[in-house]
């Protein structure tokens, strides 16, 4: 090609006209801003250094569990704009404020940020900051890898969130069915992207999968025995299992659909005897395992914070972790309750329709074990038990209409209506965001040294829980109305207005939640009380028997553990005098020199050549994707050949720290 | 040989820095360290997505199989006579890798590598043999954009292919590893989660041969 025919091509190319929008441009504008402050700042403060050597090279699950949650509450804004969008739409149906191709893309990103970029990495926000140290473990089972799962996860969201500034957005539902997905049906790059970034994302998520699984398994305190380990270390555990064996199929179906559109296969090609429907049963293979993938970790929450703050056990741990693994194994044979009108028959629709009914019964099983605990105790009413509170009579009513669609005949009426979208948003929010919202309260002192104001993070609750009710409520009747999804406006006549301004109504104040809850977060890492005692709730589990922040090593001397509630036995037992640091009764003749994962920055180069690696494969560059591949390639070698992966802390440093902690006599 | 799962009982505890390693009598070097046994671990974790990512094909090939659209069937295509020839060199080459663990289990590093670098070249040849029948069935105009039914096939057999190719690279890195830093417990590991690796290599083979052309023969 010659060089003036080049750049045309490379411009249209680049930016078609889908990017050019005032809403593209805008968000343009907005991230440009938001860059270019952030490079000022790291440089008028010298701060570049700083960021390499304690950050993007950290190997520290702590600080890696930061780094996802910042990444999760991005997500969750740019998702929520995405969600605003859609519903002031809605809303002004005579009017709209964004075209029917524009409708289509947003609710593609929204639905997969919230889920994959916004969810999951909140979920390992909240593994990586907790999971070692209730268990008692200095780190995770492979500090490198981890660093590997979120680099990958990072320039995957990155690369997602490219393509409505360079290339277009994908518009063909989180889902992605073909034949939509079709190269023929759907040229340009936007699907290529999701394709892509979700391959990328989920290779890292299936290393944390293991990591987390091998971490549970093997690394925990001498004494924690299974039977002993806390809740939301059995969730991390349901949920590892869950990744492994949830991702492979969906891994095989994006695969085909990418092939399909790059190598010209005919895996969903109808001519050459493709069939689509593969892909939709592969996909909720996945699908279905994937919500309890992000609705597990969110009971582990519950079941950690009811207990604390209600001053009581947990009402029937072995039936709590018994119900656990049946919802994860049951969660398998249901997949094809998204799709009883594809036609499949009476009988398989009637064997999904009760797998699906049955996990109500482990579920409501959970949801008494709560409610028991609570029963005669001495409840705090604290932001994180709220979210625990509005979630009981939340999800409970989002599982009953969950029910209602596993009843055949009633599905066939309200699929894929308003009623769905109210349904999913039931459980997804009243179950998932709360939950995370909930440890994110709980934990957030141990995380960073100081707890979150508490009146403030009322206000965010509030109005999170009453806006999620105007919101979705009125969607309910839409569906019963018969107004379906995926519609970027509405003719006049079918007595939805109404319900539709009132749902925008709701989404704004959840918006306002939103910002409260930022808000919550600046303020308080200015002004929130520090938490010098470590244990601020009075909990149970182990982590509260750390200093706020952890130390790198967590424990100067791991614990030894005796029961369930290993914390909380150690205060009662007097083997502590009580609160805090005094209950452990450190030694400096307990204390001896620790081995500690040394940082690296392969991870992050390794991550940044996937993100070269899938740029190529997006656009069909295939130089480019050779040069990503070649790095990938570099950035393995160099871990493979690097046996230098330990520094060891001596005795002396760390006695330093746990003194400078009061944890020591100095 | 159990799973090395750890028991629920007594977990094992993060070894402090000034203790000498726990090596306990009679465990192999590859288990003698604890960081080393975990991998291991995570390792066994690692085929089990591989496995399910294998399924997940085995059962898309299954469905597509009746679809063949204007292209040939299994039947018409597929002549055993490679996939036998195939079938031995892979079957070999496992054998050959447990030839190198268990010399490497008594220290013998220079056989280790002979094995080794024995299952390497038949794992070559097998991939040469794959190619080559990949190339004929191409040349006839069956590729995997002819029919859906093609497209599962090629799908299935080149993901195993591929994960032959990335075993081969893999352990030439470990071998070079070992030449230059010997069996200590970090190689020692690394030759034995490629042994893993290979073995699980072979046992897909054994289904694809099983399914995909024997099937073919028998359909
Ligand atoms: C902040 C409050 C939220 C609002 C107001 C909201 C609103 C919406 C709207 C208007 C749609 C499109 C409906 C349609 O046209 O079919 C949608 C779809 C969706 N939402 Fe949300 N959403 C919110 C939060 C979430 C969260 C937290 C999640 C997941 C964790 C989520 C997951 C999804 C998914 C998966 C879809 C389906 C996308 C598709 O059709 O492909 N949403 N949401
Ligand atoms: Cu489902």
């Amino acid at each position: 090609m010659t060089a003036p025919a080049f750049v045309p091509y490379l411009l249209h190319t680049l930016f078609p006209p889908n990017t050019h929008r005032p809403t593209e441009i805008g968000a343009d504008v907005m991230m440009g801003l938001g860059m270019g402050y952030l490079v000022y700042w790291l440089t008028r403060h010298r701060k570049w250094g700083w960021l390499w050597r304690d950050w993007l090279t950290t190997v520290d699950h702590k600080k890696i569990g930061t780094m996802y949650l910042i990444a999760a509450i991005l997500m969750l804004f740019r998702g929520g704009v995405d969600a605003l969008m859609m519903r002031v739409n809605l809303a002004m149906p005579h009017a709209p404020f964004i075209g029917p191709e524009e409708y289509n893309e947003v609710f593609t990103t929204h639905g997969v940020i919230m889920i994959f970029f916004m969810a999951m990495p909140f979920i390992f926000a909240l593994f990586n900051a907790v999971i070692p140290l209730m268990i008692g473990a200095r780190d995770v089972a492979f500090p490198r890898l981890n660093a590997v799962s979120f680099w990958l996860f990072a320039f995957a969201a990155a690369l997602f969130n490219l393509a409505f500034v360079v290339g277009g957005a994908p518009n063909v539902g989180w889902t992605a069915y073909p034949p939509l997905t079709e190269l023929h049906f759907n040229p340009g790059v936007g699907t290529n992207y999701l394709l892509v970034s979700l391959l990328i994302s989920g290779i890292g998520t299936t290393i944390t999968g293991i990591n987390f699984l091998v971490t549970v398994l093997r690394m925990r305190a001498p004494g924690m025995t299974l039977m002993r380990m806390p809740m939301f270390a059995w969730a991390a555990l349901n949920t590892s299992v869950l990744i492994l064996f949830a991702f492979p199929p969906l891994t095989v179906a994006l695969l085909m659909t990418l092939l399909d559109r790059l190598a010209h296969t005919a895996f969903f090609t109808l001519s050459h005897g493709g069939m689509p429907m593969m892909y939709v049963n592969l996909f909720w293979l996945f699908g279905h395992p994937e919500v309890y993938i992000v609705a597990l970790p969110a009971y582990g929450v519950f079941s950690e914070v009811v207990p604390t703050f209600s001053g009581k056990r947990l009402f029937g741990y072995t039936s709590m972790v018994v119900s656990m693994a049946a919802i994860m194994v049951l969660s398998y044979g249901v997949w094809a309750h998204h799709f009883f009108t594809m036609g499949a028959g009476a009988a398989v629709n009637a064997f999904f329709g009760i797998s699906t009914m049955l996990i109500a019964i482990p579920t409501g099983v959970k949801i008494f074990n709560w409610i028991f605990t609570m029963w005669g105790g001495r409840i705090r009413f604290t932001t994180a038990m709220l979210y625990v509170m509005g979630f009981i009579p939340t999800f409970t009513i989002g599982g009953a209409t969950g029910m209602f669609l596993a009843t055949v005949p009633a599905d066939y009426q309200v699929h894929n209506s308003y009623f769905l979208v109210a349904h999913f948003h039931n459980v997804l929010i009243g179950g998932t965001v709360f939950g995370l919202l909930a440890g994110m309260y709980y934990w957030w002192p141990k995380m960073f040294g100081y707890r979150l104001d508490e009146r403030q993070g009322k206000l965010a609750f509030w109005l999170f829980l009453i806006g999620f009710w105007i919101t979705f409520g009125p969607q309910y009747l839409l569906g019963f109305k018969g107004m379906p999804r995926r519609m970027w406006t509405y003719p006049a006549g079918h007595g939805w207005h109404l319900l539709n301004v009132i749902s925008t109504a709701g989404a704004f104040v959840m918006g306002a939640g939103f910002l409260v809850l930022v808000y919550n977060v600046l303020w308080s890492m200015r002004h929130g009380e520090r938490d010098a005692s470590g244990d601020p709730w009075n909990g149970r589990t182990l982590e509260w028997s750390l200093p706020s922040p952890a130390p790198e090593y967590n424990f100067a001397r791991i614990p030894t553990v005796s029961s369930l509630d290993a914390w909380w036995a150690m205060k009662q037992t007097g083997q502590g005098r009580g609160r805090g640091a005094a209950a452990l009764r450190l030694r400096p003749q307990d204390i001896h020199a620790i081995e500690l994962p040394r940082n690296t920055g392969y991870p992050f180069f390794l991550g940044a050549a996937f993100f070269v690696l899938g740029f190529g494969l997006v656009f069909s560059w295939w130089v480019i994707a050779l040069l990503g591949l070649a790095g990938v390639w570099a950035a393995l070698a160099y871990a493979w050949f690097d046996h230098d992966q330990h520094k060891h802390m001596r005795a002396d440093e760390i006695r330093r720290i746990e003194a400078s902690m009061g944890r020591l006599p100095a | 040989m159990s799973l090395p799962l750890g028991t629920s009982e007594e977990p094992l505890p993060i070894r402090f820095a000034d203790e000498p390693a726990h090596h306990l009598a009679g465990v192999p070097l590859e288990f003698a360290d604890e960081e080393q046994s975990l991998k291991i671990t995570g390792f066994w974790m690692v085929l089990v997505t591989d496995l399910l990512i294998f399924a997940s094909l085995f059962a898309s090939y299954a469905v597509y199989r009746p679809m063949v659209a204007a292209g040939p069937s299994g039947a018409q295509l597929f002549g055993l006579g490679s996939a036998i020839a195939e079938t031995l060199f892979l079957l070999t080459s496992s054998f050959t890798v447990g030839i190198a663990v268990w010399y490497m289990r008594r220290g013998n590093q220079r056989a280790m590598i002979g094995w080794i670098v024995l299952t390497l070249l038949l794992g070559a040849g097998f991939l040469g043999l794959e190619l080559h029948e990949f190339a004929v069935d191409i040349a006839r105009g069956a590729s995997w954009q002819t029919s859906a039914f093609l497209s599962s096939f090629f799908l299935l057999v080149s993901t195993h292919g591929a994960h032959v190719l990335f075993g081969i690279l893999w352990a030439v890195g470990i071998v070079v590893q070992v030449l230059r830093r010997g069996l200590n417990a970090v190689t020692a590991r690394k030759v034995y989660t490629f042994s893993l690796y290979w073995h699980f290599l072979d046992i897909i083979w054994v289904f694809i041969f099983t399914v995909v052309y024997l099937g073919a023969k028998i359909a």
